[in-house]
């Protein structure tokens, strides 16, 4: 499956490789097709391949480390 | 006759063809849809807008459906309330209210959206609808698809009040409660998007489901006897709504129908609780910083606005500015609204006439040039936040007396008989 979102990183996190992390220790293919980073927040735009549940342990992953992990099309309750 | 030329990605510019796709392949970027402007040029004349029936379908090329709507035809074309008795306690010359409170049939500006949602998933052939919604999204599928008597979802987070889910289940709406975080609701609600073919209104069905909300700004001109305000004040929650309006005001100067756009200064409101946009206006940032709301402005409460960026964009291009409205200010605004005009606004108005206010004091909106002030939903919907904000009535018993001694407390003098 493929999976789309959008990862947040607070200013702490910023320095932190997790995506290079997430592909190290889960199935995935991490494809980044969209970022926007500075010294107060990263924004990135990623794609994620592989089986459903080792995407869904590489999406557990972000959060735990404390990276706000969100679908592409942010914000979808209104 | 179809005016839809194709889907367009915002940042790129690649083109789709019209069908329920949202996100560009390429670059993420979200996906617009685009109208045969030139065909439109030839057919569409003012005088034509005017003889048709008072809804939002007079401007029907201009929307992104193919055929005739097959749900909510009595949409739109709400009140447009010159308010001089605002106006005065305001200080300011000419200011109206554009009033989707009394919006068919939920009475929230969502209305509009949802039945261009909803007729266009039909015409796609699509069988079920659905939307992750608190409140006013959640009330507006519901209905009309019932009123078209479509099968709908309705995802809400577990924690939501008791009374804001009659609004939706009443309507014999499939209601999911999701027990989760927010951002975990927000992620489940995506995925069934991608995995169930369903139309997920705000989802896959974005692009036809927000131009929907051009039609506020339509009628706003042509009730002005087309001519655009020198100030639009419009609350944010997801930032569609901003963006739309100043989408409908470019396409009716492109087709000759207004003029004067550089004229013209749009403004966000949000409240202090939830102002991810109003931040990014306010310090020039181009990245809209995500939010965790805290606001009584439940139907503005959203973190992470999808059209945050563009919103910024549009005040920046238009010269206009961003403000936002405290819990306080947001209450005194609904009493103000309700006993200058007799308009009882949600939360949301709340905001958006405290920031109007703002904007005043600070000089940047002037007192002299048309002001419209963007009211999107009903205050019957969100009566708990004056809870305890304001003075109940006196109580007396079934005295002449004591009612006699009442009127003398009030220190007024009415004209009695004997």
């Amino acid at each position: 499956m493929k999976k789309r979102i959008y990862l947040t990183y607070p200013k702490e996190l910023v320095k932190e490789p997790f995506i290079y992390q997430a592909a190290k220790l889960f199935k995935v293919a991490t494809n980044i097709r969209q970022a926007s980073v500075s010294d107060s927040l990263g924004l990135v735009a990623l794609e994620l391949e592989g089986e459903p549940e080792e995407v869904e342990k590489a999406i557990n992953f972000f959060i735990e480390k404390g990276v706000k992990v969100e679908p592409i099309e942010m914000d979808v309750v209104e | 006759m179809s005016y839809i030329k194709a889907l367009k990605c915002r940042e790129c510019g690649r083109e789709y063809p019209k069908e329920a796709l949202h996100v560009c392949e390429y670059c993420f970027g979200p996906l617009e849809v685009a109208y045969k402007y030139d065909e439109i040029k030839k057919s569409l004349t003012k005088e034509a807008i005017t003889r048709r029936p008072a809804n939002m379908w007079r401007y029907r090329e201009l929307l992104p459906i193919e055929g005739d709507p097959t749900v909510g035809a009595q949409v739109g074309f709400t009140p447009l309330i010159r308010a001089r008795n605002l106006a005065d306690s305001l200080g300011v010359k000419e200011l109206y209210i554009k009033n989707d409170a009394v919006n068919y049939p939920t009475l929230s500006f969502k209305d509009r959206v949802v039945s261009v949602a909803i007729s266009r998933a039909r015409e796609m052939g699509f069988k079920v609808v659905a939307c992750a919604s608190t409140g006013n999204l959640a009330n507006s599928v519901a209905a009309n698809a019932a009123a078209c008597g479509m099968e709908s979802y309705v995802f809400i987070p577990f924690d939501l009040e008791q009374t804001k889910i009659l609004g939706t289940l009443v309507y014999g709406s499939k209601v999911v409660s999701i027990q989760g975080t927010y951002d975990e609701v927000n992620r489940l609600s995506s995925e069934i998007a991608g995995k169930y073919g369903w139309a997920f209104v705000n989802i896959n069905i974005r692009p036809y489901y927000a131009e929907g909300s051009k039609s506020f700004g339509f009628e706003i001109a042509e009730q002005l006897r087309w001519k655009l305000p020198r100030h639009i004040v419009v609350p944010m929650a997801g930032g569609s709504l901003i963006t739309k309006i100043w989408k409908a005001f470019k396409e009716f100067e492109m087709l000759g129908f207004v003029e004067g756009i550089e004229k013209t200064r749009v403004y966000g409101a949000q409240a202090a609780g939830c102002a991810p946009i109003v931040t990014a206006v306010k310090t020039g940032s181009e990245l809209i910083k995500p939010v965790r709301p805290n606001t009584i402005a439940k139907s503005l409460a959203i973190g992470n606005p999808a059209d945050g960026y563009y919103s910024a964009k549009v005040i920046r291009e238009s010269n206009g500015w961003a403000e936002d409205s405290t819990d306080e200010e947001i209450i005194d605004a609904m009493k103000l609204l309700a006993e200058t005009e007799g308009v009882f606004a949600e939360t949301a108005g709340g905001v958006t006439l405290a920031v109007t206010k703002k904007l005043i004091a600070q000089g940047r909106i002037p007192v002299d040039e048309s002001i419209v002030i963007s009211i999107t939903g009903n205050g019957l919907k969100t009566q708990e936040a004056l809870q305890g904000r304001l003075v109940l009535p006196p109580v007396i018993n079934a005295s002449l007396k004591e009612f006699d001694g009442l009127v003398k407390s009030l220190e007024k003098k009415y004209a009695a008989r004997g």
